[in-house]
């Protein structure tokens, strides 16, 4: 089923050659993505860019292994993934491939680190009930929640949601995270927290690939690559990079300046 | 996946809705309760039918004489008589595998004791007739063969009989008046309940045919005659063999209708269980209605749930499930109510039937293969209807799915 392409660049985690992606709906096929080529090698922090309909999402969903290109090559971590099967590509999201969406996705009524362990549970590899559980925790203290693992989603915030859901991410130890819109349900304050958390896991050599259509949050990446009409039309790295510690800093006093916190 | 896993998650999605999972349950429960208490009652009934059969005695075959018809009117079976003694005699010496035969007189008189009478059926019988019935003293003993040879005036009596004119105390050595010729009691019969065909088998005097015939003034002629295959396999061979020997004795032309009819024990028991068997089936099959009941309601909660959880099977697709994985998720929770259903309809439907048997009187029987059965297709059930939404559940985009609100 995987095939390891000879002669490709290992540094390179995501290799997306001339990928086109057309809906058909009805009378009318849509044209999602037209020939996008691009490669993200390992340890970047990217953020895909655009307005709705820019194609941004169903290239999330591409580079995700959710969805298969209508034409074209996706390489993933060497392995070309372009014409699997649906059950092939469950298992190199299992293995590969982390996800963080918008809206958190936990599964309600179970606790944290359940559902930090619902990878786990996939997994083909045989991990015992013991293992599960210390690679949960770990998981949990890296995202800085570590003593909540008993709480069930609606006993926390969403920033603490969206945290479990990025140790969720992490539980296979991923090639790849992939994060959806992950502070498009969160205020200031906390969605700076969360981009701090992936900035420190980016600094402990995890790839990570987000799409956001906000500026602010797409300056904490290293890259941003901005889509439009399915094209990527902008391909550059930041320039002026935020530090979610620094900006924490700031947003702390002019709170304060205002008494708003304490 | 792992299957323990699996099971977990289906038994806590089961508990999460505890009043739907309740009554999801019960349609199974009520379902595979009707099905074991009626089944039950069916297999009760044909038990005792079964039981009034084995009281016709073992392995015994019945000779009736043929029926007359005088100007139009027929009568029934056993009063044309065309069997005589010489015919029974013949059917216990020629054919070897004839254990014992004895010829049957049958007359309905008056008997008398003291100042008590009463009507009974009087039988003239051979004195091999109880062992051809199996048919045991409770006192005293049997007339013998020297009584049948001498046509003495002796008398055995059934325990109906022995209670209406007798009341407690033991008629044995009493004087019993039959058409108000003397009779000496030697016997009285253990009780035998009723027969096939609901008469009291109690209500009875029997005494050697001779003594009917000579003293009692019923004639010569036999109503029929009892005899007995020395074992079960030899039923079909005796009756063969009787039939053959009563045409050529009675110089039956070939061609010619018999002027006597044979059955055997088995023909009388095979007609007699037919009924309850077709009772059996019937009442399965209209408990069997409940159980399907019981099945589309499982199948309609597990397309709800599957709908309701299409995100959770969404977020499970993107972490790595296969569709397999969510089809077993979702076949398990089916059978898992199913199965649980069966169970406690298990319980229930045996309860019913102890019920039924101590409260109304009616005779139950629970096999364990009807448990077993009930289980097994409580499992099927589950399987069958949970199969759909569980497929449904499986084929779901995982785009979409993480969609869906």
């Amino acid at each position: 089923m995987e095939s390891t392409v000879p002669g490709q660049s290992m540094t390179n985690i995501i290799q997306l050659e001339h990928i086109h992606k057309v809906y058909h709906t009805g009378e009318v096929d849509v044209h999602a993505v037209r020939d996008v080529s691009l490669n993200i090698g390992k340890g970047e922090f990217v953020a895909i860019m655009g307005s709705s309909g820019s194609g941004k999402s169903t290239m999330m969903n591409i580079v995700g292994c959710l969805d298969r290109p209508t034409e074209g090559r996706y390489l993933l971590d060497g392995v070309d993934v372009s014409h699997l099967h649906r059950d092939e590509l469950a298992t190199i999201r299992n293995q590969k491939i982390g996800f963080v969406f918008q809206g958190f996705n936990l599964l309600s009524r179970t606790s944290a680190i359940e559902n930090i362990e619902l990878p786990m549970l996939y997994n083909r590899q045989a991990i015992t009930a013991r293992q599960q559980r210390d690679r949960a925790t770990q998981a949990l203290q890296m995202v800085g929640l570590g003593e909540r693992g008993d709480h069930h989603p609606n006993q926390l915030s969403g920033g603490q949601q969206q945290r479990v859901a990025i140790a969720r991410a992490l539980a296979n130890q991923p090639a790849l995270i992939l994060a959806d819109e992950p502070t498009g349900n969160l205020d200031t304050q906390t969605s700076i927290e969360i981009m701090g958390v992936f900035q420190k896991l980016n600094e402990s050599g995890i790839t990570i690939v987000m799409v956001t259509h906000e500026l602010d949050i797409a300056s904490y990446t290293r890259r941003n690559i901005i889509m439009r009409d399915g094209r990527v039309v902008s391909d550059q790295p930041v320039a002026n990079r935020s530090f979610a510690e620094a900006e924490l800093v700031k947003l702390r006093a002019a709170q304060k300046a205002v008494q708003l916190a304490p | 996946m792992k299957i323990f896993a699996t099971l977990r998650i289906a038994l806590r999605a089961l508990r999460r809705n505890k009043l739907r999972t309740f009554l999801t349950m019960l349609g199974m429960v009520i379902g595979v309760g009707a099905v074991i208490a009626m089944v039950s009652v069916g297999n009760g009934a044909k038990a005792q039918v079964e039981a009034q059969i084995a009281s016709l005695g073992q392995n015994v075959v019945l000779i009736f004489s043929g029926s007359t018809s005088r100007g139009g009117v027929r009568t029934g079976w056993g009063s044309a008589g065309t069997l005589t003694i010489e015919d029974a005699e013949a059917i216990r010496k020629e054919i070897p595998q004839v254990a014992a035969a004895s010829p049957e007189v049958r007359g309905f008189n008056q008997v008398a004791s003291g100042n008590d009478n009463w009507y009974t059926s009087v039988l003239g019988e051979s004195e091999d007739y109880l062992d051809i019935r199996s048919w045991p003293l409770q006192e005293g003993a049997m007339f013998t063969d020297q009584d049948v040879r001498g046509a003495t005036k002796v008398a055995v009596v059934g325990s109906t009989t022995a209670r209406q004119l007798y009341g407690d105390s033991s008629p044995v050595g009493q004087i019993i008046r039959i058409k108000n010729a003397p009779f000496r009691i030697v016997g009285e019969l253990s009780s035998k309940g009723l027969s096939v065909m609901g008469s009291d088998q109690d209500d009875v005097v029997i005494v050697p045919y001779t003594s009917s015939m000579k003293r009692l003034g019923g004639g010569t002629m036999l109503r029929s005659i009892s005899a007995q295959a020395a074992s079960e396999k030899e039923l079909a061979n005796v009756q063969q063999e009787v039939v053959d020997l009563l045409r050529q004795r009675h110089r039956i032309q070939p061609g010619r209708d018999d002027d006597f009819t044979v059955r055997t024990q088995q023909e009388i028991a095979e007609a007699a269980t037919a009924t309850s068997k077709v009772m059996t089936v019937l009442l399965a099959a209209i408990a069997s209605v409940s159980l399907l009941v019981g099945g589309i309601g499982i199948m309609n909660i597990m397309l709800v749930s599957v709908t309701e959880r299409t995100r959770e099977i969404g977020i499970r697709m993107a972490v790595g499930a296969h569709g397999r994985d969510i089809l077993m998720q979702f076949l398990i929770e089916a059978v898992t109510l199913s199965v649980i259903g069966g169970v406690i309809g298990i319980a229930l439907g045996v309860g019913t039937s102890k019920a039924l048997a101590a409260y109304m009187n009616w005779p139950t029987l629970t096999s364990p293969s009807s448990i077993v059965i009930a289980f097994i297709f409580s499992a099927a059930v589950g399987i069958f209807f949970g199969f759909y939404p569980a497929r449904k559940a499986s084929h779901l985009d995982p785009i979409d799915a993480l969609r869906y609100e």
